[in-house]
């Protein structure tokens, strides 16, 4: 979504969000994240207002002090930017890749399925599987930070029958254009 | 009394990740990046614990986990290239800079008005829209940001303040820092004698 992205070019305004539409974000996210409301009180204060960064496709960015916190396609589910995601790692489910797959990552590559189900990587055990279409946090092999944020395609037990295609969508990654962003 | 106080729910506090200054993604991404000998150094100067653990024998040995030996020789060979190649866009940038132009040009509106056009200041990292602010409230005249007939931005200030923007681009004052003063020109627009 962000591999190439010009702060220049690619956005198209900025408002402060009516506070009506910003009640719904923050139900939103208190909804599709694990998170408890404090926490998300403290990353983005009730009384500070949401800016709505448009940008080009249907992207919208949304930041408070104009550090972006989330962002989303359309009408689509809210992700975490990567930076806040580093801060709070525990608010989405995680999947791991193998150290192959790392390189095609950070290249902008969506995850397929076999970098997934491989030794080196990790999927959710049966009793906690995901269902498709759910945030993920994706780790890499042998590291402690995620690399990534993204959508699952299928559902974790689907990836391992299938092994095949794209299993994680990925929505940012580390080195993307809005990891680039840390300032809006 | 049955109603006891609950326990305020306390906020989780964020966990602090280290971001490598050079690359600026986490360490232990350090080797992916395009800049991996900078980033050593680096980490090295900067945090001599965390150099160890991520680039000592042991762990080099881990690290290549489930990964064949070839594919992480190859793995390692295309990250120097890839160094490589960023090195050389890094170099190109920096020549390109040094080669661009500056231009402050004094357009003359009617007789005794004239407008100082500052061309090219973008290509040395200076956001023009505050510059056109700075210059203006320096001069205490407009100054804006427009598109010239190539379609170009540039910096249009009110009065003919040639003089005092060279003097100003030479002492890096403000937000015009880092500009070489060998690469600003001044140059005088008229308006043909005798036109209308």
């Amino acid at each position: 979504m962000f591999k190439k992205f010009q702060p220049s070019t690619d956005i198209a305004g900025q408002t402060p969000l009516k506070s009506s539409v910003q009640r719904s974000i923050r139900a939103g996210v208190l909804a599709q994240w694990k998170i408890e409301p404090e926490t998300l009180e403290q990353i983005w204060p009730k009384k500070e207002p949401l800016v709505h960064v448009k940008c080009r496709e249907h992207v919208s960015i949304y930041t408070v002090h104009n550090e972006p916190l989330f962002f989303q396609h359309f009408d689509g589910p809210l992700y975490p930017t990567l930076r806040l995601y580093h801060k709070y790692p525990y608010m989405l489910p995680k999947v791991g890749i193998d150290r192959g797959a790392i390189r095609f990552l950070l290249g902008g590559a969506h995850m397929m399925c076999p970098g997934l189900t491989s030794a080196g990587g990790y999927l959710p055990p049966p009793n906690a599987a995901l269902p498709a279409g759910a945030l993920v946090g994706i780790y890499a092999e042998g590291k402690e930070h995620a690399v990534g944020v993204g959508i699952t395609k299928l559902g974790t037990e689907e990836m391992r029958k299938v092994n095949k295609d794209i299993g994680v969508e990925v929505a940012s990654y580390l080195g993307d254009d809005l990891w680039a962003l840390q300032t809006l | 009394m049955s109603s006891s106080e609950q326990p305020q729910p306390q906020p989780v506090q964020p966990v602090q990740v280290l971001y490598c200054q050079v690359c600026t993604y986490p360490p232990e991404y350090c080797e992916f990046g395009s800049s991996i000998t900078r980033c050593k150094e680096w980490i090295h100067d900067a945090h001599p614990s965390l150099y160890d653990k991520y680039y000592s024998e042991e762990a080099l040995q881990n690290k290549l986990g489930t990964l064949s030996l070839e594919a992480q020789a190859k793995l390692e060979k295309e990250t120097a290239k890839k160094e490589a190649k960023a090195e050389a866009k890094a170099d190109a940038l920096l020549k390109k800079k040094m080669a661009s132009q500056v231009t402050i040009k004094r357009i003359e509106r009617n007789k005794r008005k004239h407008v100082t056009a500052i061309h090219g200041l973008e290509a040395f990292g200076i956001d023009l829209k505050k510059a056109a602010k700075f210059l203006a409230q320096k001069f205490a005249t407009g100054a804006s940001v427009t598109k010239n007939a190539q379609g170009l931005d540039e910096i249009v200030v009110q009065g003919d303040v040639a003089d005092e923007v060279l003097e100003l681009i030479e002492n890096g004052a403000g937000v015009l820092k880092g500009v070489p003063i060998a690469n600003v020109d001044v140059v005088e627009d008229k308006k043909k004698k005798g036109g209308d």
